[in-house]
């Protein structure tokens, strides 16, 4: 691992060495398009996904214009007539904007408040864990709701919570407790839709946890038992600092797609009854935009989103990059 | 590891309690998977009023009897297994060579391409400049858009290049290029043929996707026989529209005869579930291995 970085580093400096000569040696250059003419096959592999980012993922983007314009069909982006900040202003002014931003912002908070940590918890106790086939069973099984659709999952809940045949609702009456009507009623949205996730994917947040884990050098245990450390002051001392780095990472990752929460499975949940704590922003831009074809406005909306998460991600990186030696960049 | 050394008493009850926490889990998440299926299988009677809560009661196969016959379920299926061959083809023909491109040090451009694919994980145009786009190339209403606009994942591509760099060897590749063979005859003589893990790990994993996506199968598919299984489930799970045959339990009394075709609805709901995850349930155990190892290789930073 360290000479492989340290062979990294070399690189780096060769490579910073080449870039200064390029400065003082015009013919470097010429070296370079050499370089190019003779690779010129590694240009038709790159070719087909570059282009595919360009169209499918820089397109749209030539598209945000129409935030700032009066879309019109006829005339095409470009052609459409200018209007400023228009369009923001109206979602600012909007009385739905509030209500947008905080269910927005509750959703993902709390799901990052109980999804982040349950699979660290859970990597750790698995690691613990001696018997072999156990330990096997428990992994294969805590993965496998990771590959069942959105759409099943949704159908999932509202099976097990259908007020007439749901288990989860005769559990509920079974203890004396009168159900909750949870599909329909908005103060129970937010956690059907976190607990809902938590099950579906903390198994398999576990891997990446359990792979740092297995990377840890036995020694350091065996040192600690010998200086008469206990289980859980080894996983304190030794494991979760191992762990941190990778968290770092993953929460950094997570606060990216912070406005972004899971837009597909939330829309699949929406009923007229729980729209009040289930509409968040990506699901208003939707609505908005292709079912009520506000095309402009609903760019508007979303870019106001992109904007905030690109920000966050930034902040939160160079938040963590002063704080610890990691960070995405 | 560490035989030999005895666990105090602390530790002992440490892993007592650490093994009952594990078991908790592992039943919370095996409850609902063993239920589903149970369920498909009950008397739906029995499972409105809670007395099958483990095993299937009063075993019958209405549930999959009605499925099997929903003509919808039908061409969902063969739609999804379309769309998912073609995607997954298209896929790995567009992620595999330019993965394989940027693992090359020798690629003038590498930090340029990397930095263009990797702008657009944190940033993007929004649906709808996405939908205006589709529909500009003519692609509404057409399996391509589907299959195109999510041709390469970033991530995947991520992984696949840390693949390649990791377990391909430069020295055979530099020793292959000195004895005079082109790009082109080293990437699919010497560098496929070694790279077949992780074609396998990419082609799982773009399956999956395409098997289980429906979101742009509803806002660009129009015409309902191009639906693919999952747009079917919705139809059937979350928009709650029962098929056309559930008509036919209208006898007796009109109450019962409501309460009865509730109940069938929900027995259909569930045996709909498994028959749609059935593939998947089928291969995973097979395949599950290779989507830990996946993971791994993404996690290893490069």
């Amino acid at each position: 691992m360290r000479s492989d970085r340290r062979r990294r580093s070399c690189v780096q400096e060769v490579k910073t060495a080449n870039r200064q000569q390029t400065l003082y040696k015009p013919n470097i250059s010429r070296k370079r398009w050499q370089k190019v003419w003779r690779n010129w096959e590694l240009y038709v592999f790159i070719a087909p996904a570059f282009l595919y980012f360009l169209i499918f993922h820089y397109g749209p983007m030539y598209g945000i214009q129409i935030a700032f314009k009066n879309y019109n069909p006829v005339r095409g982006v470009f052609g459409s007539p200018w209007v400023g900040f228009d369009h923001f202003v109206r979602f600012f002014e909007s009385y739905y904007f509030w209500d947008l931003m905080w269910n927005t912002l509750a959703i993902s908070l709390y799901e990052l408040a109980v999804g982040f940590p349950i699979p660290i918890i859970l990597a750790l106790a698995f690691n613990e864990l001696k018997h072999k086939r156990f330990k096997k069973l428990v992994q294969t099984v805590t993965y496998a709701p990771h590959f069942i659709s959105v759409v099943v999952m949704v159908g999932m809940v509202i099976a097990f919570l259908s007020p007439s045949t749901g288990i989860l609702i005769r559990f509920v009456e079974w203890m004396g407790i009168d159900a909750p009507s949870f599909l329909t009623s908005p103060a129970w949205f937010k956690t059907v839709y976190v607990l809902s996730g938590v099950w579906q994917s903390a198994g398999w947040g576990t891997i990446i946890y359990l792979a740092a884990l297995s990377g840890v050098d036995p020694g350091l245990h065996e040192a600690a038992i010998i200086d008469g450390a206990n289980r859980l002051q080894r996983i304190r001392h030794i494991n979760i600092p191992v762990l941190v780095p990778t968290m770092t990472i993953l929460l950094i990752l997570n606060m990216g797609s912070l406005l972004g929460v899971g837009f597909e499975k939330i829309l699949l949940m929406q009923n007229p009854l729980n729209m009040e704590s289930s509409d968040v922003i990506s699901t208003f831009v939707y609505r908005s935009g292709l079912e009520n074809a506000q095309y402009s406005f609903s760019t508007a909306v979303g870019l106001f989103n992109s904007v905030i998460n690109a920000f966050l991600l930034v902040t939160v990186n160079q938040i963590v990059r002063k704080t610890s030696e990691n960070s995405l960049w | 590891m560490l035989t030999g050394i005895r666990e105090t008493r602390q530790d002992k009850i440490f892993l007592t309690l650490n093994y009952i926490y594990v078991t908790i889990a592992f039943l919370l998440v095996a409850y609902p998977l063993v239920y589903m299926i149970s369920a498909s299988i009950s008397n739906p009677k029995e499972v409105a009023s809670g007395a099958m809560w483990l095993f299937p009661k009063d075993i019958t196969f209405e549930g999959y009897e009605r499925v099997l016959q929903d003509q919808r379920i039908w061409s969902g299926y063969a739609n999804t297994i379309l769309y998912t061959v073609v995607g997954t083809a298209v896929n790995l023909a567009f992620t595999i060579p330019a993965a394989y491109a940027l693992s090359r040090r020798d690629l003038v451009g590498r930090g340029f391409f990397m930095g263009t694919f990797m702008f657009t994980m944190f940033f993007g145009g929004g649906l709808v400049p996405s939908y205006l786009l589709i529909k500009e190339l003519g692609m509404i209403n057409s399996m391509w858009a589907l299959i195109l606009p999510s041709a390469a994942s970033v991530w995947n591509i991520i992984v696949s290049r840390t693949f390649f760099q990791g377990t391909i060897p430069s020295e055979l590749q530099e020793a292959a290029q000195i004895d005079g063979c082109s790009n082109f005859k080293l990437f699919f003589k010497i560098v496929l043929p070694l790279s077949m893990p992780i074609i396998a790990v990419m082609a799982l994993f773009y399956g999956v996707g395409h098997w289980n996506s429906y979101f742009s199968a509803m806002i660009y598919l129009n015409d309902s026989a191009k639906y693919p299984l999952q747009l079917v489930l919705r139809q059937i799970l979350v928009l709650q529209e029962m098929s056309a045959q559930g008509s036919g339990m209208m006898d007796g009394s009109a109450a019962s005869a409501l309460n009865n075709k509730a109940e069938v609805a929900a027995l259909v709901r569930y045996a709909v579930i498994i028959v749609s995850t059935l593939p998947i349930i089928i291969i995973y155990p097979f395949l599950q291995r290779y989507f830990v190892q996946g993971v791994m290789i993404g996690s290893v930073k490069g």
